[in-house]
């Protein structure tokens, strides 16, 4: 039987690591000790055994290391926006430890052998690990299931499956999907979007796309699919995800059917928390993403949701795409953005300074609860001895004018260009191996 | 100004300050010798990435009246029907040496994005630009009407006049530019479509939005601007049932156009479907200023290119 690809290896030969004066999840100052790859220890004052390296993590937040349940790392076949390497780089930097890689890539992976291979490839890669989201749909086309089975069985032990950037809008095929990830304990991750409501659209449609004069992407077309979708994973009785929710009523169907049991989790990019509609008025292409920026008011929800647990996780639906993708009319222009490496900055912004959400709950939201939904066993783990030495130390103290020139994925467009940010990536271990030190990746 | 992208863009000065200078230009048209000097030695050239033949001999008349070279770039049969992107045809016109770019995109925004993405430095003219805005449509709409209703001064706005503007709203960048400018002038606007034509949003607008055409043109309006329906535009269809449906309620029948009031005049942007949003009698009626309108538009067109082009605009004509 071969090894599972599921989890990075412990730097069992590195030299013990005392993170010393940091606040584990913001709270009392605690000492984190990493020897052979594990938190050996987490207490105050511990001493530092012999050869041991001294991180002063003064003034800094400590939590396990970041858990992407949505990235676009777009090998194989889309190299010239982004590679696993210079996606898995970035990720690093953005203090994650794990990123689950969508399935819309060239070969789409929907068969065992793309998916083993997108993850020997983030293994090579050494960055964080990469586990690879299975396409619910041959293709991603919508009309018969992939060989799921096949995929959770492999290597690399699929268990987020996913049609991102397409809905599975049939909703026989959604059932079916639904039920028959059961069997390994899989989930559906739907990309809500309704086909036919959103035919041609560009922008949310509101006040700004009736000024604007673009087809609009009405709230609807995304809430009547998670609507639907909600009532399928009651009947038959399966975990439903829900990627990139974007609108207050998305926020309000969520709750309701949480209220009820149902097994449904959700996710919000950090650009939804930010961002509204209001900054597509100079048709910069940098802003077009889909789902496409809402309103003020849809932000207010999706901080309140988010603050109140009804959306679960922050992902990033990180999106690298070439210049030229970008440089173009608005209609012609791709959608998405980039985001692994300001996903906590924009996070701490919105969420954290506005007194929000605790270190504690963004530790659930980034690293805790995105590991459980996608089974990963080896992430998200409590900052305690014996847990493998996934970890960040955050100083979210400096501020710095965001500039995509210096990120280390090829993507360019990032819509934070120019925006002061807080926070600094002062550490990122990897099963004990610093992968990040000062913001700068640590070549291996 | 240094590009003429979006009524948006414009205070009422500036707006009123075109409309003079289109009279102006007026005026010289009707001399025996017709050609200006004014830009002699520019070149503008006309990139139309849409198809509009109205559009762009209007805007080649004007330019050629005010002695420019003029390049018609049209993208059918061109790089750009090859793949060549928007960004590659300005670097090119750059380097040829144009003085001013007048683009038609199918494309919101295509206008404003030439104007600021840093391709190209010289001044743009939107001759309309997906759903969004077709600004010397507008400007020719203004100054039309202005003629009619407050002939003889050449400060004057539009100040308490109603103008009613009929059907599909959605797809129009006319409407949009018009809703702004009369506004801007002082009119008071009033937009009568099916509900589906209106745009989710456009509550916000500066403007009264009603589903009755009779009820609005019962309010004795002093113009009425009936829009092309744009039938190929319709992705998804479904916007009214059938032709005959739409015409019935939405379309100036003579029996509409003979109960407006005896001064009120009718306008349409053109190409127009006649018999379906506007009856061919009321189109060829005295009231109808539609000819008119394609004169408006080379004089409003020469008055925006010198605004933008001629060395010193606030000397004056030469």
């Amino acid at each position: 039987m071969t090894a599972d690809q599921t989890a990075p290896p412990l730097a069992t030969d590195h030299a013990p690591l005392l993170i010393r004066g940091g606040r584990p999840y913001g709270e009392d100052v605690q000492d984190v000790l990493v020897v052979k790859g594990r938190i050996e220890a987490v207490g105050t004052s511990l001493e530092a055994p012999a050869e041991a390296e001294i991180v002063d993590a003064d003034g800094c937040i400590v939590l396990p290391g970041l858990v992407d349940l949505h990235t676009h790392l777009r090998e194989p076949g889309g190299e010239e926006a982004e590679t696993i390497e210079s996606g898995t780089r970035a990720a690093a930097r953005g203090g994650f430890t794990a990123v689950h890689a969508m399935a819309n890539t060239t070969p789409v992976a929907d068969t065992a052998g793309v998916v083993e291979q997108v993850a020997r490839r983030g293994e090579t890669s050494g960055w964080c690990s990469v586990r690879p989201v299975g396409a619910v749909t041959v293709g991603l086309a919508g009309e018969r299931l992939a060989e799921l089975d096949a995929m959770a069985n492999s290597r690399a032990k699929v268990r987020v499956f996913s049609d991102d950037g397409k809905c599975v809008h049939d909703p026989v095929l959604m059932r079916r999907a639904l039920e028959y990830v059961k069997s390994f304990d899989g989930v559906i991750a739907q990309h809500a979007q309704d086909p036919r409501l959103t035919e041609g659209a560009q922008m949310h449609e509101g006040v700004v796309s009736a000024e604007l004069g673009l087809a609009g992407w009405p709230a609807v077309a995304e809430e009547s699919i998670i609507a639907r979708d909600v009532l399928l994973a009651q009947h038959v009785g399966s975990r439903l995800h829900v990627c990139h929710l974007s609108t207050a009523g998305s926020v309000d169907i969520v709750r309701w059917a949480k209220q009820r049991g149902i097994a449904v989790t959700a996710e919000v990019t950090p650009h939804h928390l930010l961002l509204t509609d209001e900054n597509v008025r100079d048709f910069d292409a940098v802003y077009k993403v889909n789902p496409p920026l809402r309103t003020a008011a849809d932000v207010e929800a999706v901080r309140e949701g988010l603050a109140d647990g009804t959306i679960d996780i922050v992902a990033t639906d990180h999106a690298p795409h070439p210049r030229d993708a970008k440089d173009r009319e608005w209609d012609q222009a791709a959608m998405g953005m980039t985001g692994l490496e300001t996903a906590l900055a924009l996070v701490q912004r919105t969420m954290v300074d506005e007194g929000r959400l605790s270190w504690r709950e963004v530790a659930r939201v980034l690293s805790e609860r995105p590991a459980e939904i996608g089974r990963d066993e080896d992430q998200g783990q409590q900052l305690a001895a014996g847990a493998p030495a996934h970890v960040l130390v955050w100083d979210p103290r400096p501020v710095r004018t965001t500039d995509p020139a210096e990120h280390s994925s090829r993507g360019r467009n990032s819509p934070f260009a120019g925006l002061e940010l807080p926070g600094l990536n002062r550490l990122t271990l990897l099963g004990g191996r610093p992968t990040v030190r000062d913001g700068a990746v640590v070549e291996h | 100004m240094r590009h003429f992208i979006s009524i948006a863009d414009l205070d009422r000065e500036e707006a009123i300050a075109v409309l003079a200078t289109a009279e102006h230009m007026a005026e010289t048209q009707s001399r025996s010798i017709r050609k200006l000097p004014t830009l002699v030695g520019t070149t503008v050239v006309n990139l139309f990435f849409e198809d509009s033949t109205r559009t762009r001999i209007s805007f080649e008349a004007a330019a050629k009246r005010l002695s420019a070279d003029v390049i018609n770039f049209s993208a059918k049969g061109s790089s750009v029907s090859k793949g060549e992107s928007l960004k590659d045809t300005a670097l090119t016109l750059q380097a040829m040496g144009a003085d001013a770019v007048v683009v038609r995109s199918g494309s919101s925004g295509a206008a404003h994005l030439l104007a600021h993405a840093g391709w190209i430095d010289q001044p743009i003219v939107n001759a309309g630009d997906g759903a969004h805005e077709h600004p010397t449509q507008a400007m020719l709409d203004a100054f039309t009407l202005r003629r009619h209703l407050r002939p003889g001064d050449l400060t004057a706005g539009l100040d308490g006049l109603h103008v009613v503007i009929v059907g599909d709203v959605l797809h129009s960048r006319v409407a949009r530019s018009n809703v702004l400018l009369l506004t801007l002038l002082g009119a008071r606007v009033t937009l009568v479509a099916p509900p589906a034509l209106v745009p989710v949003g456009a509550a916000a607008w500066p403007c009264r939005i009603t589903y009755d055409l009779d009820e609005a043109l019962a309010t004795g309006p002093d113009a009425v601007m009936m829009l092309r329906v744009q039938r190929e535009r319709m992705v998804g269809g479904g916007f009214f049932p059938t032709a005959g449906e739409y015409s019935r309620r939405y379309g100036l029948t003579t029996a509409r156009a003979a109960a407006l009031p005896d001064h009120a005049i009718v306008l349409h942007p053109g190409p127009m479907n006649r018999g379906f949003e506007i009856a061919g009698d009321v189109a060829d009626s005295p009231r109808s200023v539609i000819v008119e309108q394609v004169a408006s538009g080379v004089f409003v067109r020469m008055a925006v290119l010198y605004h933008l082009l001629a060395t010193d605009s606030r000397e004056g004509l030469r």
